[in-house]
């Protein structure tokens, strides 16, 4: 059986003159917490939008739960559930009325719909305000609010795109732990944002996007393995760093620099740092 | 079928939720236009051989039932570029034709209850008009081809000010021209036959007809179900375009 969940094939999207994806081949397999890092403008909301069917690809495919995302839409979107970049909850409808219409467009029957709504509430704690309009709540109460409902229909594969953005430490941890139990209980979880210690947290494997292309797909560790361990530092001058795949190599070149220099441990920041080159390379 | 009711069903939990509001919202224009030209310059005025309010409330009926179905254009467009919620109906697992009947019937609604206060007007005016099939009938294809006319341009325009345009330039000169205040008779025969192929023309006079219990103009019927059937599948086609 295949158990690849997300699948695109040379995928490309061209807005006007700007190549939003270009070429872009990613498999996410069955289990997994995917996260998707990359710089402002490198892909990452368009290739959510492509794999939940909101925006058309200009050419190659995509396929989510084996379904082809535009010749089989209806089908595909059965099985996915999706928290945009933005917030889009319904501000004129009570938290409770938001969560009713979802579980009606996803023709789950009332029953089921009805218990759903009780757990999910409780999960991400807004049990409290299920009568309140969704517009009262705070950013970070709507965003939980966004991710209960793409989680009530029991989706198979959940789209979250940067869902931690503009929270504080806490909210962010909490989501996390949403994150982490909506995976034990058997979603595939496809994770887009910019925060490295998120990525490192929580991700089985991590792909780094940057310009529409896929630079880099690994786990943290094996990324780290790949463009080394550690690091030497520029204290003051320019900020440069070199990168080395052991302390003692590290340590070797360091005696040897002129100018105050550091070594740290290399973490997931420089290894994208170092592959979107964003800084000075060594 | 039940994503239509989904879709149908957020319509009517907002309704309800603005319903006085909008009650007393949709009964300040026709109330104005009774008293303007109804009582202030139709009085003692014949159109058509039949009394100038009881002329003109028919068309009301046509004109306000007109004007609501196609008012939930620019709510589907906020929807989708303002709020973003218009992503729910189209991350879900539906039909582009659901969602799009689902958003007419909440349009129809929203006609029909319009029309309601032009009646409650007319009868509070003392007009008696005839309340029968025909005209129910003749409000339901109005509103049902203002309504896919509205999904349709929804989806078509991309920012606010291009919604209101749509609504000068298109709803507005009908509102005056299609036989709703006077008959076509007086204009032209150019500018009448160039009137004669807008829907809400044809609504006029179906509803004007069925209202003052004339014989029922067939045309006019075939005429609004056709542009009711076109409007409805260009806005799934273009719902279609969106979402893929
Ligand atoms: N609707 C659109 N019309 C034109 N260009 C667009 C549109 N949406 C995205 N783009 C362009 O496509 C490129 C990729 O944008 P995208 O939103 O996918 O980036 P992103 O990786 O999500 O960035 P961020 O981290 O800022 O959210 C950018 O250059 C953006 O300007
Ligand atoms: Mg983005």
């Amino acid at each position: 059986m295949n158990s690849a969940v997300i699948e695109t094939r040379d995928l490309t999207k061209v807005y006007g003159k700007t190549k939003a994806l270009n070429g872009l081949d990613l498999v996410v397999e069955r289990g997994e917490i995917f996260g998707f890092l990359g710089p402002n403008g490198a892909g990452k909301t368009t290739t959510c939008r492509v794999l939940t069917t909101l925006t058309k690809p200009t050419s190659g495919s995509a396929a989510v739960s084996g379904f082809d995302v535009v010749k089989q839409a209806v089908q595909a979107k059965s099985g996915m559930g999706v928290v945009a970049q933005h917030t889009n909850v319904d501000g004129e409808l009570s938290v409770y009325a938001n969560l009713k219409l979802h579980g009606m467009l996803h023709k789950m029957p009332p029953w089921l719909r009805e218990t759903r709504i009780s757990e999910l509430l409780e999960f991400v704690g807004l049990a409290q305000r299920r009568n309140d309009p969704a517009r009262q709540l705070s950013g970070g109460l709507k965003r939980r609010l966004m991710i209960a409902r793409a989680l009530l229909h029991n989706p198979s594969v959940l789209f979250l795109d940067e869902p931690t953005v503009g929270l504080d430490a806490q909210t962010r941890r909490r989501i996390w732990d949403l994150i982490r139990r909506s995976h034990q209980a058997g979603v595939t979880i496809m994770l887009t944002t910019h925060y490295i210690e998120e990525a490192e947290a929580l991700c089985h494997r991590v792909g780094i996007i940057d310009s529409g292309k896929l630079i880099a797909l690994d786990s943290p560790a094996n990324l780290l393995a790949s463009s080394g361990t550690h690091v030497v530092e520029e204290v003051g001058g320019q900020g440069r760093s070199w990168f080395f795949e052991s302390r003692e190599k590290a340590s070797r070149r360091a005696a040897e620099m002129e100018d105050t220099v550091m070594i740290r441990r290399a973490n997931l920041e420089d290894v994208f740092i170092r592959l979107t080159g964003r800084k000075v390379r060594p | 079928m039940s994503g239509v009711w989904a879709v149908f069903y957020r319509e009517l939990l907002i309704l309800r939720s603005r319903l006085g509001r909008q009650m007393a919202n949709y009964a300040i224009s026709p109330l104005l236009y009774i008293i303007a030209f109804g009582w202030g310059m139709g009085r003692g005025v014949t159109m058509e051989g039949v009394d100038y309010l009881a002329y003109m409330l028919p068309g009301l009926l046509a004109l306000s039932s007109m004007s609501r179905s196609f008012s939930i254009s620019s709510e589907i467009n906020i929807a989708r570029f303002y709020w973003h919620t218009f992503e729910e109906f189209q991350t879900a697992p539906l039909s582009p034709a659901a969602i799009v009947l689902g958003e007419v019937l909440g349009g129809v609604v929203r006609g029909f209850l319009a029309a309601a206060v032009v009646a409650a007007l007319a009868l509070v005016s003392g007009v008696g008009l005839h309340f029968g099939a025909g005209l129910f009938a003749g409000v339901f294809l109005n509103c049902f081809l203002f309504a896919s006319a509205a999904v349709l341009a929804a989806m078509m325009v991309r920012t606010h000010a291009d919604q209101s345009n749509l609504t000068g330039f298109i709803i507005t000169p009908m509102t005056f021209l299609c036989g709703t205040f006077f008959s076509l008779d007086k204009l032209p025969g150019w500018a009448s036959a160039a009137i004669e192929t807008l829907p809400l023309t044809h609504a006029s006079h179906f509803i004007r007809a069925s209202a003052l219990g004339q014989p029922t103009p067939w045309l006019s019927l075939v005429v609004l179900a056709s542009y009711g059937c076109v409007f409805f599948l260009m806005a799934v086609w273009q719902v279609r375009k969106a979402s893929i």
